[in-house]
Parts: structure tokens; sequence; C-alpha cells
């Protein structure tokens, strides 16, 4: 059986509608209307042990609303979910001693304690036996070199020493299937480097299942073998980040820097345009199957003085977007 | 998880109380000011009382002794409750913030996890103050605790907190489904608390049966401690012994409905 279930899940909200003015605020007293949303249209996917999945989509494409249901903090209007055999807002209290979550918006720790007070806390609240613990706690401390901030309490650190104090505090009980909620925002490079390797880590070696969710492209291709993109509460595409560029097409972007201000002219380049121009920097959208970076490059460097360039993928928003736009055809 | 390593409710509670009294006593200074602050407002609020008392002579026939032992036991609880389940008055600004979520997540009951949330030491001062009032007043009246008496007054103390407490999670199961209007629960909190200050015989009495009936405080207050003070039948005092506990735990069973009612409203609704 897989690690995840998830049948013909659908979730709708309640939004309260409010007309505008006076008038329109005194009627909402006494008749409330309401409309409904779906914020979940009828998704099904399986997650296997061990899988490092990425969930991707733009905000309020029903990402978290997929993890609180999977995590046991929401319950669905109907549809069926299964955690390592439970369904999470039955059994709430069995399921979550064997999840792990980390909301990089907020802190599981309390705000005014040492790290170690928290960690401690931590132990009893999973009744986790003492040597387990201290094996498991030295460990974590360790690997995610915490040991110089211990003692601080968790208000006075930074964001990056606070994420990696989440990640810990979300593994001291030994949980098979790990949730990250944006893990790397807001970090510094330094940071997300060490966290997107620590996660590696512990699902290659402690064989963890990971869901994770992020707004950034190279956490998930640093990360993740399997891609989920949402939108409109619907799965767009369950598959591999190479499965997502061919799907998506969206194409990738030349920056060049020209040592003098100058029209490129892009005659004869099939496919290619101009996004933006600015001084001397102008970016080029191109498809790399019509043309190649390296023969676009050649061409442009013959026909303009650069100064310097770079090649990038489209951002992830474009992507989305692009598949949005093919989803709903 | 029962077995090995399981901490019991409990000890775990205990164990967020030492660490959170731990944390407010390295802010020192703040901690002694907020002590002595709370010391002198519950303190003058007790001085008004006796200078009306000093004015007026008695309160329909209850002399300022008599009232004092009201006024200590009511305080006494409350301060207890409000130590206790501070974290349910702090409750709305959680469900707003949606730090609720957090202890969804965690393998343990909701609301242990809210009352442990926050303990407040500084309300400590309250308890002192109920406990000097209510030692005075008995020296006063020279009311020698007989057994019975004893038990009365620890029924009439544990039924008040027993009520506030339920009273509380009321409160805060409400904020399940409106954060703005709780207002009007703390004209029942605090509003009761200062009317169960005083014997609910100087109320009218639909007041009276309010609070009786609905929110059971006179089992806490009028029926031991008039007991207490006019030495009456051991048989009405054993009666009274029982029916407070009953009430207390009806109230507080109400109470525990409409927070589970409260959670499964947050399940479903996720706000």
């Amino acid at each position: 059986m897989a690690h995840i279930e998830v049948e013909n899940l659908r979730r709708t909200f309640q939004i309260a509608v409010r007309n505008p003015g006076l008038s329109g605020a005194i009627r909402g007293v006494f008749r409330r209307q309401s409309e409904e949303k779906v914020a979940l249209d009828c998704i099904s996917f399986q997650v296997e042990k061990g899988e490092l999945c990425g969930f991707i989509g733009p905000n309020g494409a029903g990402k978290s609303t997929t993890i609180k249901i999977l995590s046991g903090i929401l319950v669905p209007t109907s549809g069926r979910c299964e955690v390592a055999g439970l369904t999470p807002w039955k059994h709430r209290i069995k399921h979550v001693q064997h999840i792990g979550a980390v909301f990089g918006q907020r802190t599981q720790l309390w705000w005014d304690l040492p790290v170690t007070d928290s960690f401690d806390l931590l132990r009893d609240i999973y009744s986790v036996p003492q040597e387990v613990y201290k094996q498991r706690r030295d460990n974590l401390i360790d690997i995610l070199d915490l040991t110089s901030f211990l003692a601080t309490p968790v208000r006075q650190l930074s964001l990056g020493q606070r994420m990696r104090c989440d990640i810990a505090a979300a593994l001291l009980h030994g949980p098979s299937l790990l949730f990250l909620d944006e893990p790397t925002i807001g970090l510094d490079a330094v940071s997300k480097l060490a966290v997107r390797s620590f996660v590696r880590q512990i699902n290659q070696d402690l064989g963890v299942t990971v869901i994770l969710t992020t707004h950034d492209m190279d956490d998930i291709e640093a990360l993740c073998r399997r891609i989920l993109v949402v939108s409109d509460g619907r799965i767009l595409v369950d598959g591999s980040f190479e499965d997502l560029r061919r799907r998506a097409s969206a194409g990738r972007r030349l920056t060049i820097d020209m040592v003098k201000a100058a029209t490129l002219d892009l005659n004869g380049l099939p496919g290619v345009q101009i996004t933006t121009t600015n001084a001397g920097r102008c970016v080029l959208s191109f498809d790399p199957i019509v043309i190649t970076p390296a023969e676009l490059i050649r061409e442009v460097t013959a026909r303009v003085e650069v100064a310097d360039l770079f090649v990038e993928n489209a951002p992830i928003e474009e992507i989305i977007a692009n598949l949005y736009a093919g989803g709903s055809q | 998880m029962p077995g090995h390593g399981h901490i019991n409710g409990m000890k775990l509670y205990l164990r967020y109380v030492s660490i959170s009294i731990r944390s407010q006593l390295q802010h020192r200074a703040s901690f002694v000011m907020m002590l002595l602050g709370s010391l002198l407002t519950t303190g003058i609020e007790f001085a008004g009382i006796a200078a009306l008392f000093a004015r007026f002579g008695t309160l329909r026939g209850w002399s300022l002794p008599e009232v004092g032992v009201f006024y200590g036991v009511i305080n006494i609880a409350f301060a207890l409750s409000e130590g206790f389940a501070r974290g349910f008055d702090t409750f709305p600004a959680m469900v707003k913030s949606g730090d609720f979520d957090r202890l969804l997540l965690r393998p343990r009951s909701l609301c242990l996890q809210v009352a442990a949330g926050e303990v407040q030491l500084m309300r400590s001062g309250r308890l002192l103050q109920g406990g000097v009032v209510l030692w005075w007043s008995l020296s006063n009246l020279h009311l020698v605790l007989t057994r019975l008496g004893s038990a009365l007054l620890a029924v009439a103390v544990v039924t008040a907190a027993v009520v506030f407490t339920a009273l509380f999670i009321a409160q805060a199961a409400l904020a399940f489904w409106t954060v703005e209007s709780l207002e009007i629960m703390n004209t029942v909190t605090y509003g009761g608390t200062e009317t169960a200050q005083y014997p609910l015989t100087i109320y009218r009495p639909w007041f009276r049966r309010f609070f009786t009936f609905v929110i059971p405080i006179a089992f806490a207050n009028y029926l031991p401690i008039n007991l207490l003070l006019h030495h009456s039948a051991p048989l009405s005092a054993f009666a009274v012994l029982c029916a407070a506990p009953i009430a207390a735990a009806l109230f507080a069973s109400a109470a525990m409905i409409a927070w589970s009612a409260g959670v499964r409203h947050y399940h479903s609704t996720g706000s």
C-alpha cells in the first residue's frame, strides 16, 4: 500500500459576500450571503514510501489546503485520504505521531524559550524515550550545525537559524512523513543550500517521505524527482521535472548586456522575441527546441558587441501560467 | 503511544508550567513589578469595599468580615483558574493568527495544550490577597473551623475554580465561530467574579436564579458559605457538599461539549 493515498478529494469553502456601501453592510447583518469557492476539485494521487514530492502552483491553488487535509488540520468536503492506513482527521492523535511539519512562515517552537527547552518539551509531548531522544537530538544538532545557538531564545534567532531549528524539531520524534511548506522562503543563499542538502539527506538516509511546497523552482530542481503542479484546485501535471518542462515548453531567457546600447536585429532568428530592453540590457525569450542556446548566442554575439550574457529558465509563474492556459483548453 | 517513555497529561502540564515559570523568572524586574502591581490593585479593591462598610455599617445584614469570606473564597478560586486556564483567555488571538494549527499537529489533548500554553505567575498576587482577606475575615468572626467547616470552604473554592475555568473554556469555544463578539462573554466571566464576591442574597431573584441554575456559582458562594457562617444543621451541609461538585461537573461538561463542537467547526472551516 502506498504511504499516501488520495482519491477524489474535494474541498469547498463558503465565502461571505459583502455588498459595497453602508446599505450593503447593514443588509449583510440581517441576511448573510455567501458563495461557494472550490479549493480542491476532486484530486487524486498516490505517494510511495520514501518519495520526495514537490507541490508547486500559484497562491490559492490548493497546495496548503492539500497539506492541511493530509496533516489532519482540515476535513475535506468529500473524498478519501489515507496516510499510512489512517484517515488523518479521524485519527488525529495517532496520525500526528508519525508526521512532522515545518511551515516556513510560522515557527513550531516556543517563542520565549531557548531552543534546547523547546526540544525537551517536544520529547515529552511525543513521549520519546530518553536514549532514543538523546541520540536523535545530538545527530540533528550535528548535521544542522545548531550547537552555537542552542541556548538562545527562539525570538532572537535569525530566520536561517530558526528554520534549521524548526526542521530539527519536526524530526525529533522520528516521523516517517515530513511536510515542508515553503521551507526556504526568505532564506539567504547559504541557508537555502544547507536546508536543501539536509532535506535530501533525511530523505535518502532515513527514508523519510517528504512532501514539499515551494515557489522556488531551484528547490524543486535540486530536490524533487516528482512534481505535482496544482492550479485552481486541480492537478495539472504529475511527473518529473523534465516532464514539466516538456509540457510547459515555456522556453528560456537570454539576458545580454551590450557594451553600447543598440537595437538588436532579430531577423532570421525563428521564435526569438525581445521581452524587455533597458539601456544596455536586453532580455530575449526563445524556445530551445526551435533554436539552441548555443546557436542563438553565436548569432547575437555576431550582431552586437556583448559585455556579458546569461541563459536562464522562464520563471515558475510563467510556466504555471502557460500550463494553466493549456490545461483549460 | 503508551508504554516506555510515556508521559501522562498531568506530568506534561507540569513540565510546561515549570518551563514557563523559568522563562518568566528570567525577566526578574518585570516579574516583581507585575506581582506588586497585581497585589496593589486587588488590595485597593478590598480597601474600597471596607471603606463602604465603614460608612454604611452592613450590607443587607452582612457584616464586612462575612462579606470578606465570600470575597476571599472567590478571589482564591478565580486566581487558581486564571493561573490554570489563562491560555483559554488569550485563545481568540491564537485562532486568529492560525497558531491553533500547531496544536492540532501534536499528539496531545487540545485542552491541555491550550491551558498549558500560558501560565502566569504574576497572577499569584490575587491568590495571596484572597488568602489574606479570607484569613482576616475568619479570625475577625472568631470562627473556629470544624472539619465540616473546612470541607465547606474547600468545596466552595474548588467549585468556584471549576466554574470559572469552564467559563474560560466556553468563552474560548466561542472564538471558533466569532472573534469579535467576545466582550459579551467578558461580562459573564469577569462580571461573574465581581458578582460572586458578595453574598447572592443581596441581588434580585432573577439574577440569583441565573447564577444558580445557568451559571452555578451559588454552589460555590451562597450555599456553602452561608452554612459555614451560620452553623446550620449538618444534614444541609452534607447536601451542599454533594450537590456542589455535581453542579460544577455538569457545568464543566457543558463547556467541554461546546469546546468539542468548536474544534469540529474549526476542522470543517479551517479558519
